[in-house]
């Protein structure tokens, strides 16, 4: 079997706020000027490493994980796989 | 004599340390919004604990932007004593005026306990009223505060560690090491010994009825005001 590398963010929908990214952006970024950057968004990153035969089956093993434990709140955040 | 006890938003130690300055050690200080914060008004400074900023992005990681980090450094130059408590140690290691970093906790959940430190180093200005080895005990608050530095920023300030966790007898052993620190690192100073940061809470340690083991936390108040007296 070969390994692959599974990445994996979580983010609040846009409709929840994000008081991090929030503060973050109005204390730290637009402070120091940087008056171009209108929305600092913050989440959660996940590296799986994954045994599996092919890419399609890596795949499936994270997201029967990230289903089945409720890694993620399907209410509040969205999520964005990607697979090496 | 004047000394300074600087407030983030989210600071929420800032009048327990204020009390035992004004009220056990009758000395002048204030609290001081950081933003107003300026260096030759005061003749030190005391980061207290809390959440700055909501300990976004980082803990401290936010505060270390403030422009009183500047004045802390003019604060410095002169050799002025400041300290860290907790936040405030978060906030001077992310601003470079300590090295290391301050991680999560190993056990992953927010520590409130009273603990045993030995001091390592009392040639600061904060613990010359201890004695090399001596074992005291304060209490510590926090969720991230496992000390963590790579081997060769170790080998830098092995000179530079103030305070261990230890047990009661003063023996530094990994099961009396709360927070997975680095070699059971609990406070440090800078290379002139006049900053420390530390996780532990002098200032909850500072008086009889709060403390079993008074005076520990106040003998780094009182060392801090010897260290003032010889520096003036």
């Amino acid at each position: 079997m070969k390994k692959f590398r599974v990445e994996v963010i979580l983010k609040c929908k846009r409709a929840a706020r994000d008081p991090e990214g929030e503060t973050i952006r109005e204390n730290l970024l637009l402070v120091h000027g940087f008056k171009n950057v209108e929305s600092i968004r913050t989440g959660k990153y996940l590296e799986f490493i994954v045994k599996a035969n092919d890419v399609e089956e890596a795949m499936k093993e994270v997201y029967r994980a990230l289903n089945e434990l409720r890694i993620f709140n399907p209410v509040i955040h969205e999520l964005k796989v990607s697979v090496e | 004599m004047k000394v300074a006890v600087l407030k983030f938003p989210g600071t929420n130690c800032d009048e327990d340390v204020l009390h035992v300055l004004r009220n056990v050690l009758k000395v002048d200080a204030n609290i001081v919004w950081h933003e107003h914060f300026k260096a030759d008004s005061f003749d030190a400074a005391i980061l207290p604990g809390g959440f700055s900023y909501g300990d976004y992005l980082r803990a401290g990681a936010i505060a270390a932007h403030s422009p009183s980090v500047k004045q802390l450094e003019l604060m410095d130059d002169d050799c002025k004593p400041i300290l860290g408590i907790c936040n405030g140690f978060q906030i001077l290691v992310e601003a470079g005026l300590l090295p290391g970093a301050l991680l999560l906790n190993s056990t992953l959940t927010f520590i409130c306990k009273w603990v045993h430190l030995r001091v390592e180093k009392t040639d600061t200005a904060f613990t010359n009223l201890f004695k090399t080895g001596q074992v005291v005990k304060m209490p510590i608050a926090h969720k991230e505060g496992r000390f963590f530095a790579d081997e060769r920023t170790l080998k830098r300030i092995s000179e530079r560690i103030v305070l261990r966790y230890c047990d009661e007898n003063g023996r530094v052993t990994e099961e009396y090491n709360p927070n997975g620190s680095t070699e059971n690192i609990a406070g440090i100073c800078d290379k002139d010994g006049n900053i420390v940061g530390l996780m532990p809470h002098p200032e909850r340690a500072s008086e009889k009825i709060l403390s079993g083991n008074f005076p520990d936390g106040l003998l780094m108040f009182k060392s801090m005001l010897k260290w003032m007296r010889e520096n003036e």
